[in-house]
């Protein structure tokens, strides 16, 4: 059996958003600009998905700009926002995406203010810390919804309430969420989010940033007047028109699918001796993303776990320092204080659509067994007495 | 060999899959307890000597493949080796035995000899204080 678990990463492409694609690759294949028929056909299209991404977080189609996905809607929300504003301070937090975080790293280099801001052991902002360091020169606030590794879903009107109190701008993140959370950019006010389509069964290369009306933000790179003169480009209908569809089959019924197999392998996983669940409980949907599972099996290494699952065709994913290139454990489950040893046994396990109750259980056995075979490798059973050996 | 970061050889998953000489040796004449600062592994080698010869080696390790399958073909390396032979075993050894490994993971291989550096300190020192008890 082969059970993919790592749909964070990326998910598989519905065959139905596949066929659909398909139709605007081969034969309404106009450019969305022309005027003859085969670019209006194409324009169509490409409008009915616009409208159909903002039905989905109650926004007005104008405020859809369509992108090649999750990395570029977040640099055109930051360096967008600098460009335009020229300086001023910029607010994150500590648990980013690097799509976010290396783009603050790089408006810094250029001379704009950054403070990232703490969150707490679940993931959640610091709502006192995002309060005192608003001030007037703040030109955006930029926050992840739901975040990649610990599932952590913070509270949309909460900070969009505070950030407009100081007059600020609100951008998040909402790669992982979008679809999984309701989300209402009327309700909340948030200024602008970022959304990719491969995170939920469409294609990768495509996503959006919601940018509300009014808001004004420069273009990262120079063409024609497409996509309201903020993205220009001739438009990948194909794309946009797969990535609609993509969200709406993501259905109330699909995401409570998700729940309910993410939460039996949550609960089985906790049932292993010395485990533990990082990030909110999997009880409130609002407050953790229903398909992410990011659990510790102390005692024993991430990267060893995902090889072993790999052997018996299961996909998973680790923030354990072994596994990055830098050797730098994750910084997110830095950032919530996990300690060293305990980030090092971390593996996340995150569900889509196409996965099967029948999997899950199969998954749960499997890694049951290879966390038991590896606790056998290691030199700590119960505890981790004498773990800090000198080198 | 050019070795693309993650993509472990063929021996290094054997020795993962398949790990030899793993476990404690509860009467050790030698044991080597190393950790890693870096990457927060650590790795305990047992050794069994007789007339100077290691007749026995386990290893236990809290780490990733490249920390698991390092230990596993230090064990069988040094297994019937005298003292002054695994003495003068170096990474490269560890490292031409697994085929190699990739830059960001050759730190195990230096965990694994440091390991056993440490049994063999551990051994020598446990000899001379045997040797002025029997004084
Ligand atoms: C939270 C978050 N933001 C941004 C991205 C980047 O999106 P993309 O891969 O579409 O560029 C991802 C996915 O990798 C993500 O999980």
């Amino acid at each position: 059996m082969r059970v993919y678990l790592d749909n964070a990463a990326t998910t598989r492409v519905d065959p139905a958003v596949a066929e659909e694609m398909k139709k605007y690759l081969t034969d309404i294949y106009g450019n969305a600009s022309s005027l003859h028929a085969f670019g209006r056909e194409a324009r169509e299209a490409l409008e009915r998905a616009r409208e159909s991404i903002a039905k989905k977080i109650n926004a007005n189609a104008n405020e859809i700009v369509f992108t090649s996905g999750g990395t570029e809607s977040d640099n055109l929300a930051i360096q967008g926002i600098c460009l335009a504003k020229k300086k001023g301070k910029l607010l994150t937090s500590t648990i980013e995406h690097p799509a976010v975080n290396n783009t603050m790293l790089a408006v810094k280099e250029r001379g704009f203010g950054v403070v990232k801001l703490a969150v707490d052991s679940e993931g959640f902002l610091n709502l006192d810390a995002l309060q005192d360091e608003l001030s007037g020169d703040v030109i955006l606030v930029s926050i992840i919804h739901g975040n990649n590794e610990i599932g952590t879903v913070q509270d949309m009107k909460a900070i969009s309430e505070i950030v407009h109190d100081k007059g600020s701008i609100l951008h998040m993140d909402c790669v992982q969420s979008f679809t999984k959370v309701p989300i209402d950019v009327k309700k909340t006010g948030v200024d602008m989010i970022s959304m990719a389509s491969h995170k939920i069964h469409g294609p990768k290369g495509v996503g959006a940033l919601f940018v509300r009306e009014g808001i004004e933000i420069e273009p990262l790179f120079y063409g024609g007047p497409h996509e309201f003169g903020k993205r220009p480009g001739t438009e990948n209908v194909a794309g946009a028109v797969a990535f609609a569809k993509a969200a709406e089959l993501m259905t109330a019924n699909e995401i409570s699918k998700i729940k309910s197999m993410r939460d039996y392998l949550v609960r089985e996983l906790l049932e292993v001796e010395d485990s533990l669940l990082n990030g909110p409980g999997i009880d409130n949907p609002n407050r953790r993303l229903v398909n992410n599972a990011n659990i510790t099996f102390k005692y024993i290494e991430g990267e060893s776990l995902l090889y072993k699952l790999d052997d018996y065709g299961i996909a998973v994913s680790t923030g354990s320092a072994c596994s990055s290139r830098s050797l730098k454990p994750s910084h997110v489950l830095s950032a919530i204080g996990l300690d060293h040893k305990i980030i090092h046994g971390t593996v996340r396990m995150t569900f889509g659509r196409f996965n099967s109750m029948e999997e899950t259980k199969y998954a749960v056995e499997k890694i049951k067994l290879c966390v038991d075979e590896l606790r056998q490798i290691s030199p700590f059973k119960h505890s981790f007495d004498n773990y800090d050996v000198k080198g | 060999m050019k070795m693309d970061a993650f993509r472990y050889s063929k021996k290094v998953l054997e020795h993962f899959r398949n790990p030899h000489n793993m476990g404690e040796i509860k009467d050790a004449d030698g044991i080597g307890r190393v950790g890693n600062p870096v990457c927060g592994d650590v790795m305990y080698l047992y050794i069994k000597v007789k007339d100077n010869v290691i007749t026995d080696v386990k290893f236990q390790t809290f780490g990733c493949v490249a920390a698991i399958s390092s230990s596993s073909i230090l064990t069988d390396m040094i297994k019937g080796m005298t003292i002054e032979e695994a003495e003068k075993l170096t990474k490269d050894d560890v490292l031409k035995k697994l085929d190699g490994l990739a830059p960001v993971k050759l730190h195990c291989s230096v965990l694994a000899v440091e390991a056993l550096r440490k049994a063999i300190g551990d051994y020598r020192k446990r000899k001379n204080s045997e040797r002025q008890r029997n004084c």
